[in-house]
């Protein structure tokens, strides 16, 4: 009996202070309260950078320094191809999608673009105008 | 003349007047009552894809909410040729009510290039008449465009790039901006003098 008293304190105290703690976090919600609506974000625009945006790393997939919002990449239809294309790339003034990105998973060369490429913005993203949210000291390797 | 004959012959004209008003005036209502976007949209084969899309397009939803219905581009202003327009398009309400060849999206979607090709077709031989009815050279601000427009929309480059008069028109390289590409679209398409 005493054993199960004692038990049961243990997980009352573990309880309490516990939930102490966890109310002391400032959690990414900022101190809001779960119950109060969302702040409306800001807005903001997609950057538009010339010349593009520099690599932070040697193998990062370059980010898009240009607006995306009107392109389409469905089943039908890719129109970042439009410029980025083997074809087209040098009239549109265009980078080339990488020789990578025309081969298979079993090393097949393809003609158009491989299927596991296709979706662009599963690897380049397109970058806003918008300030660091926190202070950041990272230097891309140069 | 007798007097009575002069009389028949007024009469006959006012009567000819007043009925030509109204049955040109009627005429021209008519036609524009079926220019209009709701009009267009009253199938569902034009309300459920083409419109659908457009709606994602910078042609309806842009920064300062001016935008384009579908008679803006589809039907051309100048009289003669809206009339031709006008009846060509009984050819379109004879496919609607007749043959069904696009009632469902997935019947859309197979004869999607093949009418694509007719847009662009007709496009390409009236010099992109329907875009200039809003788009023109002396209007555009090149500075104001991200630099491949504004080098492509520039006269001087093309002189300086093959020493001739810009001979390629707005369809030349703007397939595919109000309405998803069809299935097989080839980019080089998009790009005259290359491919």
């Amino acid at each position: 009996m005493k054993k199960r008293i004692v038990t049961l304190l243990a997980v009352c105290a573990v309880i309490f202070t516990g939930g102490a703690i966890a109310g002391a976090v400032d959690s990414l919600r900022m101190g809001q309260d779960l119950q109060d609506n969302a702040k409306e974000p800001a807005k903001k625009k997609q950057a538009v950078v010339q010349g593009g945006i520099e690599r932070s790393y040697k193998i990062q997939p370059p980010a898009i320094p240009h607006k995306i919002d009107k392109d389409r990449i469905d089943l039908k239809a890719n129109t970042c191809m439009n410029c980025h294309s083997e074809k087209t790339y040098k009239q549109k003034n265009a980078p080339k999608a990488g020789e990578s990105h025309y081969t298979d998973r079993d090393g097949k060369v393809t003609e158009t673009v491989a299927s596991r490429r296709y979706f662009c913005n599963q690897c380049h993203a397109p970058q806003v105008v918008a300030e660091p949210l926190v202070e950041n000291t990272f230097q891309g390797a140069k | 003349m007798a007097t009575g004959a002069k009389k028949g012959v007024l009469g006959l004209l006012v009567i000819g007047i007043v009925g030509g008003i109204v049955l040109w005036g009627g005429f021209n209502w008519a036609m524009d009552m079926t220019n209009t976007e709701k009009f267009c949209i009253s199938c569902h084969e034009m309300k459920a894809t083409p419109f659908a899309e457009l709606e994602e397009t910078v042609h309806f939803t842009n920064r300062t909410g001016v935008r384009a219905t579908c008679p803006d581009c589809h039907v051309p202003r100048p009289w003669i040729h809206k009339i031709v327009r006008k009846i060509q398009a009984s050819n379109e309400l004879y496919h609607h009510f007749v043959t069904g060849d696009v009632d469902t999206p997935e019947k859309y979607e197979a004869k999607r290039m093949e009418l694509a090709q007719h847009v662009w077709a007709s496009m390409k031989k009236t010099d992109s008449r329907e875009c200039r009815n809003c788009h023109k050279f002396q209007s555009m601000d090149l500075e104001k465009q991200e630099s491949r427009g504004a080098d492509a929309h520039d006269p001087y480059y093309w002189e300086a790039v093959d020493g001739k008069e810009p001979s390629y028109t707005c369809i030349d390289c703007h397939k595919g901006i109000a309405h998803a590409l069809p299935e097989g679209f080839d980019p080089t398409w998009n790009t005259p003098g290359e491919g």
